[in-house]
């Protein structure tokens, strides 16, 4: 590291107080790629803490981007509430048939106790790991499925939006069971060494819910939530759009955004300016196909719209890099990144004219 | 009549299905189930369809629209009714994934439009395709929300495309709509972005084309 090349844990912390460090920072959040990184089936690799932590440093290393990732995979929290989870060859665990298959089930609703839950401890274990092989000097990022989002496995998705429509009693009820669930795993994760919490909130974006109705909901409880957790929170919209809400998402105490690739990100970042960093907005789902010069150039374009000033992340669009994005692909990110990203943002005006 | 199509819109924007239905009745007193499902709902379904696609409308309004028109139209055009439309004959399904709302939307907004169709709910690979060439289907629509269910897609088209029927494979959820390419890289031969793509989609289909 030169005199002035600042450590991941600077890097981030800087842009996201809306100041230029010496480079945009880079969030390669992979999860599957850690199982071919080390040569074990997806099912295999999330089955313990040490071979997280394995690919998650390798991939640092491959990569050189700026955090590494104590989240497996969402269907884990399903997995606490003794929920069904099926694994797949090629991709994320996905939570299999919703748990709670009759509203009136709610009412006995309790939530998980995670020290009793064998995934969460895994994932408790992950971040610990990480923490100390870090040292400090690269955010180990936690993650939580927002209460408000969380019932799209609990329940199935059409279910939870005619309890949000028409079933308020039920719909505060499991509120109540989630929120104190969220923040406590939150609170877990940061006790466990976990830099931030990313707060997946994808069902309160306007691609989903009106945002008449997301102030009376998804709005009210990720306040209520927040407030609650421990540690600075960045919510994610996983693919969602973000630029409708984005000063009430500011209003709720987040401090960064993750945007879907369908919004225009200078508008994002104009809208975002001094109130909340912004984190994207790769097409993940496009990489899979992209070649080296597809990659070059969405992430000038990206570090174009977004960088100056600081107050912005580069990053994919959902906050998970499919498993069949090649290895190319990244190593092309990264290194456009580091080559283009780096303040003052000279070679990018230039290249850029 | 762009004031009814307008004011039926904004009740199911809303979810406001007392005024929906009131719409409804009011057009009913001059004209026929069939010709509220042509000239109203299918063009207020397709409205919201295309201002979801746009950012102006959310998803939850778009499934809210579909199941209030589904049940409104079942009412006034029941199964029996033989007013139907069932050609081409066709089903929908949800590949392997347990994410279901899509496939509802879809199925709702395609019973709102007249359309009879079947309701495999959710299949694996294997027992879709044995499903399809057992029921004879002339059009297959198939959800997936999770990428790894959106590829397998592929296994279906070849295994359907195998025999001397063609089976058309009309795909649809978010892996499609955010990799624009990728309906065409599992072999579909069309791919709906909206709930209301489907509606124009199966009714070109009646035609014998596909309207990529």
């Amino acid at each position: 590291m030169s005199e002035t090349e600042m450590s991941p844990m600077q890097r981030v912390f800087t842009t996201l107080g809306h100041k230029e460090p010496d480079r945009v920072p880079l969030f390669l959040l992979l999860t599957t790629h850690g199982a071919k990184e080390t040569g074990l089936s997806i099912k295999d690799y999330f089955s313990k803490a040490e071979n997280v932590v394995e690919g998650q440093l390798r991939m640092r290393e491959k990569y050189g981007h700026d955090c590494l990732l104590g989240f497996f995979y969402a269907a884990a929290e399903i997995q606490a509430w003794k929920g069904e989870v099926i694994f797949k060859e090629d991709g994320p665990p996905n939570s299999g048939e919703p748990f709670i298959k009759s509203l009136k089930q709610i009412k006995k609703l309790k939530p998980p106790v995670i020290a009793e839950s064998p995934v969460l401890q895994e994932v408790l274990k992950t971040i610990r790991m990480l923490n100390e092989k870090s040292a400090g000097t690269v955010p180990v990022l936690g993650v939580v499925v927002s209460p408000f989002s969380v019932p799209v496995m609990q329940v199935g998705f059409e279910t939870y939006l005619e309890m949000i429509y028409n079933e308020p009693q039920f719909f505060n009820l499991l509120m109540e069971v989630n929120e104190a669930f969220c923040a406590e795993w939150a609170n877990a994760q940061l006790e466990a060494g976990a830099t931030a919490i990313c707060y997946f909130d994808p069902v309160s974006s306007p691609t989903i819910i009106p945002r008449e109705i997301y102030r009376q909901t998804g709005h009210r409880v990720a306040k209520k939530t927040i407030s609650r957790i421990n540690g600075p929170t960045a919510t994610h919209m996983a693919s969602g759009r973000a630029l409708p809400i984005i000063d009430d998402l500011a209003e709720t105490g987040t401090g960064a955004v993750g945007i879907s690739a369908d919004e225009n990100l200078r508008d994002v970042k104009q809208a975002c300016r001094n109130k909340l960093a912004v984190i994207g907005n790769l097409n993940g789902l496009e990489m899979i196909h992209w070649n080296r010069e597809d990659a070059k150039e969405a992430v000038i374009n990206a570090l174009a719209s977004a960088a100056s000033g600081g107050g912005f992340i580069i990053s994919d669009n959902h906050g998970e890099i499919p498993y069949q994005v090649p290895d190319e692909v990244l190593l092309t990110i990264a290194d456009t990144v580091h080559s283009f990203g780096t303040y003052p943002l000279d070679r990018l005006v230039k290249d850029d004219e | 009549m762009p004031e009814v199509i307008g004011n039926f819109r904004n009740a199911l924007l809303a979810s406001d299905k007392d005024a929906a239905i009131d719409i409804l009745d009011k057009y009913l007193l001059k004209h026929t189930p069939l010709d509220f499902v042509e000239a109203i709902a299918v063009k207020a379904l397709d409205e919201i369809g295309t201002g979801w696609e746009k950012g102006e409308y959310a998803l939850s309004q778009v499934y809210m629209s579909g199941r209030i028109c589904e049940e409104m139209i079942d009412r006034v055009l029941p199964d029996q009714s033989g007013q139907r439309i069932d050609k081409p004959k066709m089903a929908i399904a949800l590949l392997n994934d347990y994410h279901s709302l899509g496939k509802k939307t879809v199925y709702s907004v395609l019973r709102a439009g007249g359309f009879q169709l079947i309701d495999y709910g959710r299949m694996e690979t294997e027992d879709l395709i044995n499903r399809v060439l057992e029921d004879r289907l002339e059009l297959i629509l198939i959800s997936a929300l999770m990428l790894s269910s959106a590829l397998q897609v592929k296994e279906v088209v070849r295994k359907l495309n195998h025999g001397s029927e063609k089976v058309k494979i009309v795909v649809g959820g978010a892996p499609f709509r955010l990799d624009r390419q990728l309906w065409q890289a599992v072999g579909a031969d069309a791919v709906g972005y909206t709930a209301s793509d489907a509606l124009k989609i199966v009714s070109s289909l009646q035609g014998g084309k596909t309207n990529e």
